[in-house]
This record gives C-alpha cells, sequence and structure tokens, in this order.
C-alpha cells in the first residue's frame, strides 16, 4: 500500500509568493499546450518554488530500467534519512531540514568543459523531459529500499556543457551554509560533502539527477531540489542538494574517502563479496520487512554497469 | 566530601522496604519502552536497528550506573546505596543479554559460520563480545552463596569490572562511523568513575571501608 503523506498544515515556505501565482494563472490560462510549444517543461513551475517537498511532478515512467519490487513506504523514505548537513542521527534530517532555501537555487558548471557557467534550477531543467525510474537503494550500512524517483539522465545534463578530452572525473559538491545547515557546525565531516564518478559511471543510462521522488518534489531531507543517484553505487555516493558540478581530471577525493580512507574507497560499489571493514555487505535489510535479504552484485544492476569495472580488483578498487 | 545533612534525610527512603521493588520497575521500564515501541511501531523506519542499539546502550547505562555506586556512596555518605549495587549489575547483563540476543536473532538470524567470522573479522564485535563474556561471571557469583563461597576470591573476581566496562565503550566507539561524541561521553563518564578510584587509592590513606557486597 501506498501512502502519499499529505502536509497536515501549511508551511511558511510553502506560501507561493505572489509574483509566481500570477505568473501561474498565466501558465494555465495559456494551457498545457502552449507550455509545450514553448519548451518550458512543467517541472519548472512545479519546483520554482519548492519549499519543503510535496508538490507534483509532471513525468512519465521509465520501465526499462524500474524495478517491480515493492515500493518502500513514502513515510520510511522521508524520516529516515542519512543527511550528515542536518544532523548524524537519522530520523533528525526530517526534523530539521526545514532550514533549507531551495529556492533560489543555482548551480555552478565548472573544469573540462567548453560550456562553463552558473545556472539557475529553472535553466536546469527546462530542456528535461522528466521520468519516473524506481531503483534499489542500498546504504553501505546495511539497509535498503526500493525508491520512485522522479528526474531525467546525468548525462542528458553533462553534454550541456560539452566536456573535453580532459575531463575525466566529475566532482560533485553539496551546498556549504551552516546557517542552512546546522549540522555543518559540528566537525564530524569536512564540510561541503564532495563526491565522484568517473565520466564513464556518469554518463552511464542508470546514472539520474532526481527532483523527486513519489511523484512529487523531493522533501528537503531527501536532497532537495537536485541531487544525484546511482543505484549500483552504495547510498553515500549519490549525493545531495548540488550546487557544483566540476569536470576534472583527477580522481575526486571524496567526503567519506578523506574521513576513512581505509573504509571507503572511490568506487564504493555495492559487492556482497567485499566487506567494508566493520561489518559484513553479504546481506541488507530491507525496510519494511523483518527479514535480511541477499545483497546482489552492483545491487543487481550488473548487466547495466559490471562492464565499466572489466578487468578491475574490485578489492582494490572498493 | 560529605553532603551529610541532607543525605540523613534521603537515608529513610532508600532503607524503605519499597525501595528495592521501586527501583526493580524502574529498570524495567526501558525495555518496556522498547516493546511498547515495537508493538505500537513507533520506533520508525527501521525498528530493529533501534531496538539492538538502544539495548545496548542501557547495557552501557547500567555499567555505569554500578560503578558509581561507590564514588556516590563515598560523596554522600550513604552507605545504604550498595544495597542497591548488585540489582543494577544484573540489570546491566540483563540489558546486555537482550542486545546480544537482539543481535544473535535478528542480525544474524543464528547464523552461525556469519556470527563466528563477525566475531572473528571485526573489532568491535570482538571486544563486545569478550566484554559479554567477562560478565557472565559477575551474574553467576552475585548470590549471596557465592559471596560466601568466593570469600576474599569474589572481590578479586568482580574487579573484571574495570576491565569489561572500557571494553564495552570501546565497542561502542569502534562501531560509529564518524560522530564519535556519544561514545566520547560515556567514555569520559568513565575515566570520572575510575579516576575517583585512583584519587582515593593513592591520595587519601584512610581507606574507608572497601566496596564489600551486602550481604
Amino acid at each position: 500500500m501506498i501512502l502519499i503523506k499529505k502536509p497536515v498544515d501549511t508551511r511558511p515556505s510553502e506560501i507561493t509568493p505572489l509574483p509566481v501565482y500570477k505568473k501561474r494563472r498565466e501558465f494555465i490560462k495559456t494551457g498545457l499546450g502552449l507550455l509545450a510549444t514553448a519548451g518550458i517543461s512543467p517541472a519548472v513551475l512545479a519546483t520554482a518554488s519548492a519549499g519543503y517537498g510535496g508538490r507534483k511532478l509532471d513525468y512519465s515512467r521509465m520501465t526499462e530500467y524500474s524495478s517491480k519490487e515493492e515500493l518502500t513506504d513514502y513515510k520510511d523514505i522521508t524520516e529516515y534519512n542519512n543527511f550528515y548537513e542536518f544532523g548524524t542521527d537519522k530520523y533528525s534530517p526530517a526534523k530539521r531540514a526545514k532550514t533549507l532555501q531551495t529556492s533560489p537555487w543555482s548551480v555552478k558548471f565548472s573544469g573540462h568543459c567548453e560550456k562553463p557557467g552558473s545556472l539557475q534550477l529553472e535553466d536546469i531543467l527546462k530542456p528535461h523531459a522528466l521520468q519516473e525510474r524506481i531503483y534499489r537503494l542500498r546504504c553501505v550500512e546495511g539497509w535498503s529500499m526500493v525508491i520512485p524517483w522522479i528526474g531525467f539522465p546525468l548525462a542528458d545534463l553533462l553534454k550541456r556543457f560539452q566536456p573535453t578530452s580532459q575531463a575525466k572525473y566529475v566532482e560533485f559538491v553539496t551546498l556549504k551554509d551552516a546557517k542552512q545547515m546546522p549540522g555543518q557546525k559540528s566537525g564530524v565531516l569536512d564540510w561541503p560533502y564532495v563526491e565522484g564518478l568517473r565520466i564513464d559511471e556518469a554518463m552511464n543510462p542508470l546514472s539520474l539527477m532526481a527532483v523527486g521522488l513519489y511523484g512529487e518534489v523531493l522533501p528537503n531531507q531527501n536532497g532537495a531540489p537536485l541531487r544525484l543517484v546511482v543505484p549500483w553505487k552504495y547510498g553515500f555516493k549519490s549525493i545531495k542538494s548540488i550546487v557544483e558540478i566540476r569536470f576534472v581530471d583527477k580522481q575526486p577525493v571524496s567526503s567519506w574517502m578523506r574521513t576513512a580512507p581505509s573504509e571507503y574507497g572511490f568506487y564504493s560499489n555495492v559487492n556482497p563479496l567485499v566487506d567494508h571493514p566493520r561489518w559484513s555487505q553479504k546481506r541488507e535489510r530491507r525496510i519494511g520487512e523483518f527479514f535480511k535479504i541477499k545483497t546482489r552484485m552492483y545491487n543487481g544492476y550488473a548487466d547495466e554497469v559490471a562492464h565499466l569495472y572489466s578487468g578491475m580488483d574490485l578489492r582494490k578498487n572498493f | 566530601m560529605r553532603i551529610t545533612k541532607q543525605s540523613f534525610s534521603l537515608q529513610p527512603m532508600f532503607r524503605s522496604r519499597l525501595s528495592k521493588p521501586a527501583l526493580f520497575m524502574l529498570c524495567l521500564m526501558p525495555l518496556g519502552n522498547l516493546v511498547w515501541g515495537v508493538i505500537q511501531d513507533q520506533l520508525g523506519a527501521n525498528p530493529i536497528e533501534v531496538f539492538t542499539r538502544s539495548s545496548g546502550e542501557w547495557a552501557l547505562r547500567f555499567l555505569l550506573v554500578t560503578l558509581a555506586i561507590t564514588p556516590l556512596r563515598h560523596l554522600t555518605g550513604l552507605p545504604v546505596l550498595l544495597r542497591f549495587r548488585r540489582m543494577l549489575g544484573l540489570f546491566a547483563f540483563f540489558y546486555a543479554l537482550v542486545h546480544l540476543v537482539s543481535y544473535l536473532w535478528l542480525d544474524q538470524f543464528f547464523d552461525w559460520g556469519e556470527i563466528l567470522l563477525d566475531i572473528y573479522k571485526r573489532p568491535f564485535i570482538t571486544v563486545g563480545m569478550t566484554a559479554f563474556l567477562l560478565l557472565i561471571p559477575l551474574a553467576a557469583t552475585s548470590t549471596n552463596r557465592m559471596v560466601k563461597r568466593l570469600g576474599p576470591n569474589w572481590r578479586r573476581l568482580h574487579r573484571l569490572i574495570y576491565v569489561l566496562v572500557p571494553l564495552a565503550v570501546l565497542h561502542f566507539f569502534w562501531l560509529v562511523k564518524a560522530d564519535l561524541r556519544t561514545p566520547l561521553i560515556y567514555g569520559l563518564i568513565l575515566s570520572v568513575l575510575l579516576g575517583f578510584r585512583l584519587y582515593r587509592r593513592f591520595f587519601r590513606s584512610t581507606d574507608v571501608g572497601r566496596s564489600r557486597p551486602v550481604v
């Protein structure tokens, strides 16, 4: 059963500013057909004033890459989060992420590419049609979920900036602002949070830029307004609330690699055969289920991604 | 160092025949809370994780409270507090047992091969298991009969607590991913409790009665 949580009372962040409201009325008047011809995807509207998630998105279902497993409850997906920017306890992001301001939001694209620059979220989303993809998410801590993400292929976004041949890796950076992200006042990690992918991993069709889940705009605690989803890697690779994307020639050092290099590697592919030094990765607890299930190689996405790592020693490149 | 005046007013309360049953019920409350949380589905998205974590943390808290009895007794001049130490220690064992069973059952589903591998490969489980094993003889020799039978050896045996509580704190410390604040707080409390004993041993010549079991 799928329960979609409806906001009980209106939060200040949800009240639409008057200009946006008026603009929306206009759009509704002109009709969806005209909208499409104007080249503005409805997603722009939905995310423009997204404060705390919950706004409906327009999207198509992408069955090709979607799992048919039972979805994890919306409540569990949105209240059980690892987002250290809002505290290290898994229940605190849901309580504390209200302070994150997701509008206006801009992302800087830099490094080895032909067209670097800063883009407003609306302009980032404009050319992309949103799709729903149901992915498994496997946390390095041994639990997992099945999440219906709404987003678009990362490759489509990256290509717009025309990465050069020197762009061997892509580095992603989360917002750093202790006022909005109170967890950053503590030094548990080196802020801002940084993650990275090899360029071919980033261009793999599975790699997704997500703006929503369960058909609605991402709640802040799930990484609003723009986050990465790489389903064959442990969850911490799927960086949240991205403000910068760099095309680089050297392998980026991620936040977790810096914190504990012996425990977290650059690749961090889901692999039941390579244990985390402090716990086994053979099995996982699917949130909402009692018995544990076996963890699959590349989180069950071997057909799509195994070729990226052929010939590599996965024990060394963990 | 003694707060004698106030202590006298507390004395009758601690001496009361009801004090032990009352403490017993109080000590069961954390478990009651957890069980209620499971029944009412209030433990969030991952109730088993909460149950295992929480029972372990309560075991550690009871160990520290047990270790706090002696310093408290000296500071307050209330030897009557010793009446409660055995019960507190046994509750530490009880919560450690709940924690262990929760791991063996809900985490590993009694897959003994995996469990042995865990004990061998993961330092935090190795020290946690060691701490539990050391706790067994202490719980087993907590009866009046055992205290009498072991005589002076009883006290020697029960010094194991000074080994096993640091191991329990280390178990917590090594388990945490990045945020070490909580285990560090427990470590700090433990250092204060052990430091108090060292202080008395080396800086106070008059020994005002060692912590003998109250039979």
